[in-house]
């Protein structure tokens, strides 16, 4: 009886809501963060503030915490990773929540709808669909910014990290859709024009910036599993007592 | 300490019953000395909800019920509020725990008889606090303000609107406005924060009055009172205080290293209890891909969407939780325990957890044709459990019910 029960729970469990919807990508290719490796995540705050501040904002977030969780000192953070203005024209403090200056009426003009905020992208979205999405860029003439995206079909946003990527051309195949139909899939990338980064450089700096990504979503995550190990040692010991005496009481129940 | 004595206790005693209510509800309750696992579920319940109003005081202070600020305010807790993360991940982590284990204490009273007489009413608060259970995290589910905290109330209330001639209106009343909006959102907070509470809490205290008049139950069903010594304490009872306090305390412990390992490891439970589309703001012109309910009330949401009319559906979603307030009248059974009941009684207990269970795996789901199919079987299954324990516990074929309890 227990264990069909634990089996059960085991058979729910591994379906995650996530994994509901949605349709071939590519790329599709694994990440794993290392939240050890704090000289990843600051080269990702880099590329964050050059090339995804500018319209997006990071709006939950201060400065100073990034500064302090990835060993940034505060005039280093001011003076090579904040480019904002607050509304007087003062250069924005370190202890200020990170947000873009683009106004919202002109995110709209430009793009159709405001950019989304990127403090919790890495929670809704997950690092595996970011790492993809942000390698998934291609030339499609047919789209307003002359970019689609094969994880985000029809995505709004322009493919901004083209200096460093170079432009890329999908190569697009008929398949089986699994429904007795066909549906035309992206199976591969090629080169079109070159940037500043090889194609590895490139993924490299992705995952540098998914990492970050990954950071900001829960500053706190590393903070959370220490306490809980100390936690759970605690509790064992506590256990132990509270079993021993329990065993105590109860020897005179028959 | 007798009610006599003298010093403070004494001065208290003569006018206030301290003791005489310490002795009528730990030192002095004999409960049935062979509880076994199942028993610790009602203890438990009686701790998260005390973990969730003292966390949930705390996430007042610094939440803020306004449309504008709602979500922000939830994030300022989880980033620039010292361990306010570990705050808000202990009052969502106990929302879902809080089910776990009233779920799991609803089923000890199923397979032990636990709501047959002389225990209706105390089943019947139970039924209470589990329906104000459920309003209380409805309502809590909105206040962050999230995609799906928005999407799952506006599917929620809008099966309101399935009600005939009232409903409209009555959809309306209930949000405090044509969509979910900041009314609703202040109306929720008040009803979470300050009634619903006020509410379990004069509940609980009458379930465990109720309980303490009637004396508890036990895995074998036997009425313990029937069989006392000299100075009238039941043979096979022992007084709670100290020896299902000392109990509990292990019980107490596993549970919060399980709650623990949610809490600092995987707040999220793989989008169970923090769903991720709810890390998106709400917003009312963006309709999410799947809208699915928190898991503990997938297997409602799954009976409501396996019924093809939609008033139909609420109505059978409804009655799924209806027909439990009657249980105790309809298992027309002499015997309380699963140890002594009939082979029938069993199969069709096991029909009713995996009809259960399949039901909130499936909830939780984008229905398809085929879950569909299943989730109707589900659904049958469900409410084949009540109406098969009518028919069989009439002339039940149950095994001879012993004495004295076994250990």
């Amino acid at each position: 009886m227990k264990k069909s029960f634990i089996a059960l729970i085991g058979l729910v469990l591994p379906v995650s809501v996530w994994a509901a919807g949605g349709g071939p990508i590519y790329p599709d290719d694994k990440i794993t963060i290392d939240w050890d490796d704090k000289a990843s995540m600051q080269r990702g705050a880099q590329l964050f503030v050059n090339y995804c501040l500018s319209c997006h904002s990071a709006g939950y977030a201060r400065y100073n915490r990034v500064g302090k969780d990835l060993g940034i000192a505060d005039e280093l953070m001011s003076e090579n990773l904040i480019f904002t203005t607050d509304k007087y024209g003062e250069k924005t403090k370190v202890g200020s929540l990170m947000k873009t200056t683009m106004t919202t009426e002109y995110a709209e003009a430009a793009f159709g709808t405001v950019p989304p905020d990127l403090s919790l992208i890495a929670r809704s979205r997950g690092t595996h669909w970011l790492y993809n999405y942000l390698r998934g860029f291609y030339i499609d003439e047919s789209r307003p910014m002359g970019v689609n995206n094969g994880v985000f079909p029809a995505v709004g946003m322009p493919h901004v990290l083209v200096e460093l990527e170079g432009m890329k051309r999908a190569v697009k195949e008929m398949q089986d859709d699994g429904h007795g139909g066909e549906q035309e899939v992206i199976v591969g990338f090629e080169q079109v024009t070159e940037g500043s980064m090889t194609s590895k450089e490139f993924d490299q700096a992705m995952k540098d910036l998914v990492a970050f990504l990954d950071y900001l979503a829960e500053p706190y995550k590393q903070t959370r599993k220490n306490v809980g190990t100390g936690v759970l040692i605690f509790l064992f010991f506590f256990g132990i007592l509270a079993y021993l005496l329990k065993k105590e009481y109860w020897k005179d129940v028959h | 300490m007798s009610a006599k004595g003298n010093g403070l206790m004494g001065w208290i005693d003569a006018r206030f019953p301290l003791t005489k209510m310490v002795e009528e509800h730990l030192s002095k309750y004999y409960a049935p000395k062979n509880f076994n696992f199942w028993y610790f579920f009602g203890s438990l319940a009686l701790l998260v909800l005390v973990i969730q109003i003292v966390s949930g005081i705390f996430l007042t202070m610094f939440y803020k019920p306004d449309g504008e600020l709602a979500f922000a305010s939830v994030e300022y807790i989880m980033r620039d509020v010292d361990w306010g993360w570990l705050i808000r991940y202990i009052h969502s982590t106990g929302a879902s725990a809080f089910f776990v284990v009233v779920y799991l204490h609803m089923f000890r009273a199923m397979i032990y008889g636990s709501y047959q007489k002389p225990r209706e009413l105390i089943w019947l608060f139970g039924m209470f606090i589990f329906l104000a259970l459920m309003a209380e995290a409805f309502m809590g589910y909105l206040l962050p303000w999230g995609q799906m905290s928005y999407w799952g109330a506006q599917v929620i209330i809008s099966l309101f609107g399935a009600i005939p001639v009232v409903g409209d209106e009555l959809t309306l009343w209930i949000r405090g406005d044509y969509v979910i909006s900041d009314a609703t959102l202040n109306r929720f907070f008040a009803l979470h924060v300050v009634a619903v509470p006020i509410v379990l809490l004069m509940l609980v205290v009458m379930h465990i009055i109720a309980l303490h008049e009637v004396g508890s139950n036990n895995p074998d069903g036997i009425d313990i009172k029937k069989n006392k010594n000299e100075e009238g304490v039941p043979v096979d009872g022992i007084p709670f205080h100290p020896y299902y306090t000392v109990k509990d305390i292990v019980g107490v412990v596993v549970f919060l290293a399980l709650f623990s390992v949610v809490v600092f490891f995987m707040p999220e439970m793989n989008g169970y209890f923090l769903e991720y589309a709810n890390f998106v703001p709400a917003n009312p012109f963006k309709t999410p891909e799947h809208i699915a309910p928190v898991w503990y009330f997938t297997p409602f949401y799954a009976i409501l969407r396996a019924v093809p009319d939609k008033l139909l559906g609420v109505i059978a979603m409804f009655a799924a939780i209806i027909v439990l307030f009657v249980l105790p009248w309809l298992d027309r059974g002499k015997v309380r325990s699963i140890r002594y009941r009939s082979s029938a009684f069993k199969w069709l207990l096991v029909m009713f957890v995996i009809s259960f269970i399949g039901l909130g795996y499936l909830g939780a789901l984008p229905a398809t044709e085929g879950r569909t199919l299943f989730a109707r079987i589900f659904t049958i299954g469900y409410f084949g459990y009540f109406i098969g324990l009518w028919f069989i516990s009439k002339n039940e074929n149950t095994k001879p019910v012993p004495e004295r309890v076994t250990s």
